[in-house]
């Protein structure tokens, strides 16, 4: 190769290089802003009704008439609220026994067999866990609510939460799972060497070291939850009341937003109503997504 | 003598307690998969994948969710390619280029959690605004991008996670040797995490498919094939979503049978992504 040639290729490498690294910088630049732009293009959108009533008329009034221009975001908030709060109190405990279960005791043939499950747990799309909720825990829902006094259609508020806990235990369990492993195994050698059984040590040594983890799986666990929609509004009975009970249907903000997208345009105001509701939740998820992380980075630290 | 015995005890009953959590989710698979199969396996024939619904499909009448399939696999696939053309270079720009940089890595890989944890609904809501400002009409292409933005954060993550594991001697000796960033990025790097990256954009896929919430606003619904990226396409887990909410139980039965194309598209994908990384996971250079 002469040299003309060699410092033609030189100059073509140097020009890919360059190409490709300032694609790069697009594509970052794109993705650093991206949560910004959601934030702001949902705020513009939601300021169409935010200059005619106030912020905490919105949030705390339960009047939703949209025809007559009022729009109450109570009903769905307490909604979105008892479903969230319930489905993290049924798959708390599961995912957490379980993550001790499979860091601590599972033998490996069940490990082997159970990272599958959770996978494909993961995986399954949320329409799948709605279509399940509807065959299986909507009748069960019903029976149940009728033998505790409770007659209802079983597209309820508990309905909504069992099928969101199902939902999001791959989620949380794999939190867990690292929490947990992340305590250091010198602290757990420790406490057995000094007499302590197995349970003693996870107990004293492992939740309290990992407790801050914990805190934070919930809390992601939580953000998730608030947010899934074709699910629990495929189960949760969407009726606009205040719920009283968890025998009542609900109807969470996902579920509104979800529901009525076809007609928004119609109605004026609706559509900007229906961006606010898409910015509660981006507000909400953000809050605890910030805090849980915070609250891992911080316990990093300390340990 | 009593303490050891309540020890023991406690301890029993804790690991019984643990072990039936663990059966509990095992229990729960076995009890959505085996329902979905139960109900749907029955109504679910040839023609429901080969056709298109005819008039009348659906209160009852001839026809298929060809529409559907088609539809969704449009979607997925279009959204799945233009997030690998902008996550592939960022999560190689992070661990390649930026690797030293760690403050830049770390709130890079903060702002992708956060947006992975934003939820779909908002990013079709989103979607939605961004539309209607360009004059956009339901489409193939706005559900396309819609999607693309929901599953950019979940395909960087994964493909980071797998080039984190790269050595950081073979970037430096590749470095040594004068090769330039970008094709230690490309020729060393990618080549060694190519079952990462697969496994990545299965996983991404398979979200992109599975999601209703982000494309309800932006993809539209309709009974034909598009045939271009501006005509409004029918997706899969809206079909089964609207199907379901029928009340006539024969529409019912066809969402049960369309529930269990989608869950075996799923499991398809799942498997596919499990067998490439065992496969290829011995082929790395450690």
């Amino acid at each position: 190769m002469n040299i003309a040639a060699k410092s033609y290729f030189r100059i073509g490498r140097s020009l890919k290089d360059r190409f490709h690294t300032s694609w790069m910088l697009v594509c970052l630049v794109l993705v650093l802003l991206l949560p910004f732009f959601l934030g702001f293009g949902l705020l513009i959108k939601s300021l169409v009704l935010l200059k005619e009533e106030s912020i905490w008329q919105l949030l705390f009034s339960s009047k939703w008439h949209p025809l007559k221009g009022e729009f109450g975001f109570l009903p769905f908030i307490i909604s979105s609220l008892w479903v969230t709060i319930l489905s993290i109190f049924i798959c708390g405990p599961i995912c957490l026994f379980s993550a001790i279960h499979l860091t601590h005791y599972a033998k490996r043939w069940f490990l082997k067999f159970i990272h599958p499950v959770i996978d494909i747990l993961a995986g399954i799309p949320s329409v799948i866990y709605g279509v399940w909720g509807v065959v299986i825990i909507v009748p069960l829902i019903s029976k149940a609510g009728a033998s505790f006094g409770h007659p209802n259609s079983g597209y309820t508020i508990l309905t909504g939460a069992i099928v969101l806990s199902i939902m999001i235990i791959p989620f949380v369990l794999n939190i867990l799972i690292e929490v947990i492993r992340a305590v250091p195994q010198g602290l757990v050698e420790a406490s057995l060497s000094l007499g302590a059984t197995k349970w003693e040590t996870i107990k004293k040594v492992i939740l309290r070291k990992a407790f801050p983890g914990i805190i934070s799986a919930f809390g992601l666990g939580i953000s998730r939850a608030f947010g899934e929609t074709i699910a629990v509004l495929m189960v949760v009975g969407n009726v606009v009341k205040i719920p009283s009970g968890v025998f009542q249907a609900g109807y969470p903000l996902p579920a509104l937003i979800a529901n009525n997208y076809g007609e928004m345009l119609s109605i004026p105001l609706y559509d900007s109503a229906l961006m606010f509701a898409a910015l509660i939740l981006f507000v909400v998820v953000t809050i605890f997504n910030l805090g849980s992380r915070y609250l891992i980075l911080h316990a990093e630290k300390r340990i | 003598m009593i303490r050891d015995v309540i020890r023991k005890v406690e301890e029993n009953f804790f690991r019984g307690v643990m072990f039936l959590s663990s059966s509990v989710i095992v229990i729960a698979l076995l009890l959505i998969v085996v329902s979905i199969l139960y109900k749907g396996l029955p109504s679910l024939s040839w023609k429901m994948i080969i056709e298109t619904p005819k008039g009348g499909y659906y209160f009852g009448k001839e026809g298929g969710i060809l529409n559907a399939i088609v539809g969704s696999l449009y979607l997925s696939l279009g959204a799945t390619i233009l997030s690998f053309i902008i996550s592939l270079p960022l999560a190689l720009y992070i661990n390649v280029h930026q690797a030293k940089n760690g403050k830049l890595v770390n709130l890079v890989r903060f702002l992708l959690d956060l947006l992975w944890g934003i939820p779909s609904i908002v990013y079709g809501a989103f979607g939605f605004t961004i539309m209607i400002y360009f004059g956009l009409r339901t489409s193939l292409l706005a559900g396309i991008i819609t999607v693309s933005l929901f599953i950019i954060p979940i395909m960087v993550r994964s493909m980071d996670e797998v080039f984190k594991t790269v050595h950081r001697g073979l970037l430096e000796s590749a470095f040594s040797l004068g090769s330039t960033k970008s094709e230690t990025a490309y020729k060393v790097v990618l080549r060694q995490c190519i079952p990462g990256v697969v496994t990545a954009i299965l996983l991404a896929f398979g979200r992109a498919i599975g999601d209703a919430a982000s494309v309800l606003f932006t993809a539209g619904y309709t009974d034909y094939i598009p045939t271009s990226l501006s005509q409004p396409t029918a997706t899969l887990p809206l079909s089964i979503f609207f199907q379901l909410s029928s009340p006539i139980a024969e529409v019912q039965n066809r969402a049960y049978a369309s529930a269990v194309v989608l869950t075996i598209i799923i499991l398809v994908i799942s498997i596919v992504s499990r067998l490439v990384s065992r496969k290829y996971n011995q082929e790395r250079i450690k």
